[in-house]
């Protein structure tokens, strides 16, 4: 506590001390409830000031584009230019997605986000026996070099920035990319976008996985190693919170198990012979923006602060680049409730000021109706729009991280950042993030989170708008129009993927796949092998069964 | 009134891997008194069935957020006759239009959950609907 605050302003009124006169009346007080708490059920004190921020200016925040970057990445932030607009979007069949893709481009997206099917995050063709019934439903179905082309087909591949969200096979759908803009003619290394690539906490939350932890990790130090030569300005991994927040971890966890994730890459990328500095650069960030509006845009600011002191001071990376976190973020899926939909539109748009707030360099807002269903034009439209009028209207994007020196959000940053130091701690001490993985220890923390909040919310302690308090009788039916996939994608795609079968050149694909098993038997990168049996039309499917068979199948520990 | 402890099976038919809600749901019954298996991801209607054989289950809750409830849930259902399991609760939850809700209640699924709901009157649901058909059963006898 500094001396100025202890003693606070003399009050012309009264003797005592103005801190302990405000202290008697909060105490005497009758308050809305007895204790107060963030969404992730982190208590709350009513009042914040310099006893709870010590900070050192130079030290703890900084200037925007400098160590340790709690002000944000870039010198200028949203002065020099916007976030990107990047809707996550796939359905249906690969046509039909590009349609999507071009409507938002035409509404001034800036950036793709490509949603894939379960069968293709899985590994799986469109006409394998697991597929049936899941073709297109909650995106789009790639199972070749040739439905990638249609996806991307009068997109300019050297010009749009395309992120991907798959991670078990990234590396085979990176590869069905790379081949496609070498078909559009573009070279590798003007291609820009993210994988997410992060299969890590598909082992702790999203559970798309394809072989288990460990050749899982050499594929991706694979990529990782092949794009730093061929693919230079592509974002090898998007190191993911989302999903583990989403499945129900707290703001805290959900920074501190991501990070933990990132620095078990980078050693592993170490490990693999590679610099820090080659790679680290190209490492990138995806946080969920959840209802609680400051937690958040503490969270944002104490993860860019925790990074780059790892990254400088533990694993001694000399380029500047390699300690930012730069991060996309989308809104939180978990907040939206299927009770009086169109509320989902404000809390999208809550969620999205507090990801500015916190300096993101992408997002993601979600649309009103996806308690139901995929989101229809005229709702991602709403969604894409409620960013659009942040940025345009709002006049926050002109002074950068605007909250800093507030006292509640430098001590929620603070706060945040040590519960993290904590939890790599305790990682540490269970062996390291594989051994959390194989024990579920990160899994079961999740799920204890989840079960905590879920109770709060059944005793209303927590408050959702709809569902435990402002109930309508009908609130819950559907008063929207859906978006629904029609079940001809799937005969469609089985149809495309048989002809395509037929016309390749059989021999050429089956000498490619065996390349690929020689691949994993050695050392030579999947990533290259992959990119050539993408040009030998071989299938997503097919590669994906070589590297089954030769890695394995993960088979989840039990946690319940 | 019946003293046998009610025995669930939550299922994650298919390939999706939401398993947040069934989790939940799960630890839930268990927390009310009843015996859950839970079959953990990326199932098979045949091995859904399969586990709710050897389980005797009375309950199978089934729990779908990839948009194949339309496929995946009819499919259980008739693992679960083939293996002469008729009799057991048929019920599930996720993100699942109304509609569709509509469609698989009339398909034999006594009732699904949708976002939002209590697990309190999940739980609640099912025993009210097991002393039914336990008490039906003791009528027939």
């Amino acid at each position: 506590m500094t001396k100025q605050a202890k003693r606070g302003p003399v009050s012309s009124t009264s003797s005592a001390d103005p801190r302990a006169l405000w202290e008697a009346e909060l105490a005497a007080a009758r308050l809305r409830g007895a204790e107060f708490s963030t969404v992730s059920q982190s208590p709350l004190q009513a009042l914040y000031g310099p006893a709870e921020a010590p900070l050192d200016y130079e030290r703890d925040l900084g200037y925007p584009g400098q160590f340790p970057f709690t002000r944000g990445v870039h010198p200028t932030m949203y002065r020099g230019r916007l976030w990107t607009m990047r809707q996550f979007a796939g359905f249906g069949s690969a046509q039909q997605t590009n349609e999507r893709f071009k409507y938002l481009l035409g509404l001034g997206q800036t950036g793709l986000s490509t949603a894939f099917d379960f069968p293709t995050l899985m590994g799986y063709d469109s006409d394998h026996a697991f597929a049936e019934g899941e073709v297109g439903q909650v995106g789009v179905a790639i199972s070749s070099l040739e439905d990638m082309q249609r996806l991307m087909d009068g997109i300019p591949m050297a010009e749009v920035s395309t992120s991907m969200t798959i991670n078990g096979p990234a590396p085979i759908l990176l590869a069905f990319y790379i081949a496609c803009g070498e078909r559009q003619g573009v070279d590798p290394r003007e291609l820009r976008g993210t994988v997410q690539n992060d299969i890590l906490k598909e082992f702790q939350a999203q559970h798309a996985w394809l072989v288990p932890p460990i050749p899982a990790l050499r594929m991706i130090t694979d990529v990782m190693g092949y794009c730093a030569e061929r693919v230079p300005q592509w974002n090898t991994i998007s190191i993911s919170g989302y999903h583990i927040r989403e499945a129900g971890s707290t703001a805290a966890q959900e920074l501190a198990f991501t990070l933990a994730n990132g620095m078990e890459y980078v050693r592993r990328g170490v490990a693999a012979g590679l610099n820090v500095d080659d790679f680290a650069p190209r490492l990138s960030f995806f946080f969920d923006s959840h209802i609680d509006f400051f937690e958040e845009i503490a969270k944002f600011r104490a993860a860019r602060r925790i990074w780059a002191r790892k990254l400088r001071d533990e694993f001694g990376a000399k380029d500047p680049r390699s300690w930012m976190v730069r991060f996309h973020t989308q809104t939180a899926g978990v907040t939206l409730t299927a009770q009086q939909p169109e509320n989902n539109i404000v809390r999208t748009a809550f969620e999205a000021l507090a990801a500015v707030l916190g300096g993101t360099q992408s997002l993601h807002t979600n649309s009103m109706d996806e308690t139901y269903a995929l989101p229809t034009e005229k709702a991602v439209k709403i969604a894409l729009r409620t960013q659009q009028l942040i940025a345009e209207e709002t006049e926050v994007a002109n002074v950068i991280d605007p909250l800093a020196g507030s006292y509640f959000v430098e001590a929620e940053t603070s706060r945040l950042e040590q519960e993290a130091l904590a939890t790599f701690a305790e990682i540490e001490r269970r062996g390291g993030v594989v051994a959390c993985i194989d024990s579920g220890w990160i899994q079961k923390e999740i799920h204890r989170s989840a079960v905590l909040y879920q109770r709060a919310v059944e005793l209303r302690r927590k408050k959702i708008v709809g569902v435990n308090c402002y109930e309508e009788p009908d609130g819950d039916a559907t008063p929207l129009e859906l978006h629904r996939i029609d079940a001809s994608v799937e005969t469609d795609q089985r149809a495309r993927l048989a002809d395509l079968r037929r016309r390749r050149d059989g021999a050429r694909a089956r000498r490619e796949l065996e390349a690929i098993r020689a691949a994993c038997r050695s050392r030579e990168n999947l990533l290259a092998r992959f990119v050539a049996a993408a040009h030998a039309d071989c299938t997503l499917g097919e590669i994906a069964d070589v590297l089954r068979q030769e890695f394995g199948i993960y088979k989840e520990p039990k946690i319940l | 009134m019946s003293t046998r402890r009610i025995r669930v099976l939550i299922g994650k038919p298919g390939l999706d891997g939401h398993d947040r809600g069934a989790k939940i749901v799960a630890t839930a019954l268990r927390d009310a008194g009843m015996e859950v298996v839970y079959t953990g991801l990326h199932q098979t209607p045949e091995m859904i069935a399969e586990v709710a054989v050897q389980e005797d289950v009375d309950v199978v809750g089934l729990s779908i957020l990839s948009g194949a409830h339309l496929s995946l849930f009819p499919r259980v259902r008739k693992e679960l006759l083939a293996r002469d399991m008729g009799h057991v609760v048929l019920t599930g939850g996720g993100i699942i239009p109304a509609e569709d809700v509509a469609s698989l209640e009339q398909q034999g699924y006594a009732k699904l959950f949708g976002p939002g709901t209590r697990t309190e009157d999940i739980a609640t649901w099912i025993q009210a609907e097991m002393q039914r058909r336990w008490s039906d059963e003791g009528a027939a006898r």
